[in-house]
């Protein structure tokens, strides 16, 4: 195992990707897409036809499958930094209770009682 | 002389912003959040600070991953806010301190922390929801502003101790500007939440509610922590408590507990707000 690996491989916190260099390198084409989406102007053009702008951002398959499929868990898996993906899930009326509850698995209703629960 | 006459942190959840805009204030999910703020604008209305200086991260809205700097300083007249692409309607522009900013800025390069300098820098909720939640639409003359941005999006983040120290350069910078001025800083951000991976939605009462405990009492030891542990504790945008750690570094030796509130949840997160006043 290489040194860096085994840095990573002690750093691991279950359930959570750290945004290093590798995975930023990784994600790079989908972050700066996401990125666009500050303006609304990119976001309609976006709407109008998803996967050709994927393709003007450069995406790779696996990234433009995870757009296709609004799918967080896998967008981080490929690279994507959860301020920038918020930026796409906003498009879509997501918010972050409900992109929550899609990477846990859970209801809206369950996760926001998880939230709730975690004051008592 | 110019002085540091206290240091306040505030969650800066979007949320918020939408809550203000919305007047949520009293809803039954947003009153025991905002309850917690009236204390700190009596405070304000009777210190009347002239100057913010504003301790916030960027959640991609000035800076992309092209450039990230590890710590930023705003050297402009005003700072706009700007659509951040998920429906928060901006609002007016902020006014600077641009002739403190550069000054400020040359201490903390004399003193090693070789920061970026912005004449243009786009604040986002980071910086507008604590404005908002501290000043907007209370009839006060507007604060003059000194963002100081913290990377918190690409690893390598800066550590805890190092964010502590560059507090103590912003402090010992405050105190050496000849004109008469009163200072506020505001760390902003955390307390623990986490947005991204199958652990989205942890939260971390007991770690919280300690970190705002040894924040007034012991801050060395917080800063004593790696990234590693405070994610790991926290959760991973909990990485933002090293925000607090910087206002903690500006105040100085001891201080005194003016008011705290503590609040879950607030959207994802653990709301956290403190005042404080160094001892005199």
């Amino acid at each position: 195992m290489s040194a860096v690996a085994e840095k990573h491989e002690e750093q691991d916190i279950p359930g959570t990707v750290m945004f290093d260099g590798h995975q930023s390198m990784k994600g790079y084409a989908l972050n700066k897409m996401c990125y666009s989406f500050n303006q609304a102007e990119n976001r309609e053009e976006f709407k109008r036809d998803e996967d050709a702008y994927c393709r003007k951002y450069g995406l790779n398959e696996q990234q433009r499958e995870a757009i296709r499929k609004r799918n967080v868990l896998d967008l981080i898996e490929a690279g994507g930094n959860i301020y920038y993906l918020a930026k796409f899930a906003g498009i879509l009326g997501l918010g972050v209770q409900d992109i929550g509850a899609q990477q846990t698995g859970m209801s809206l209703e369950e996760f926001n009682a998880k939230l709730e629960a975690a004051g008592k | 002389m110019a002085k540091i006459v206290g240091g306040i942190t505030t969650s800066h959840i979007p949320a918020i912003g939408n809550a203000i805009a919305k007047g949520l204030q009293d809803e039954p999910y947003w009153k025991p959040f905002f309850d917690g703020y009236p204390p700190v604008h009596d405070w304000l209305d009777r210190v009347q600070p002239d100057v913010a200086v504003v301790v916030y991260n960027d959640h991609g809205l000035n800076f992309f991953l092209d450039k990230i700097p590890t710590f930023a300083v705003g050297a402009a007249a005003e700072y706009q806010n700007e659509d951040e692409g998920w429906g928060l309607k901006p609002l007016p522009p902020f006014p600077g301190d641009p002739e403190l900013s550069w000054h400020v800025i040359e201490s903390l390069v004399r003193d090693e922390f070789d920061i970026t300098m912005c004449q243009e820098m786009k604040v986002d909720h980071g910086f507008v929801v604590p404005m908002s939640l501290l000043w907007t639409g209370r009839g006060k003359k507007p604060i003059r502003a000194i963002p100081v941005e913290v990377n918190t999006v690409q690893h390598p983040l800066p550590s805890p101790a190092r964010c502590y120290k560059l507090g103590q350069a912003i402090g010992k910078a405050v105190a050496s500007w000849p004109d008469d001025c009163k200072v506020v800083v505001i760390g902003t951000g955390g307390l623990s939440h986490q947005l991204d991976g199958t652990r989205a939605g942890f939260i971390n009462k007991e770690f919280d509610l300690m970190c705002m405990e040894r924040i007034v009492s012991d801050p060395e030891s917080l800063a004593h922590m790696s990234i590693h542990d405070l994610i790991r504790e926290a959760g991973a945008q909990g990485a933002e408590f090293i925000q607090w750690l910087v206002m903690r570094g500006a105040l100085g030796g001891q201080v005194r507990k003016i008011h705290s509130n503590y609040h879950i949840p607030i959207s994802n997160t653990a709301s956290g707000l403190l005042l404080l006043e160094n001892a005199a």
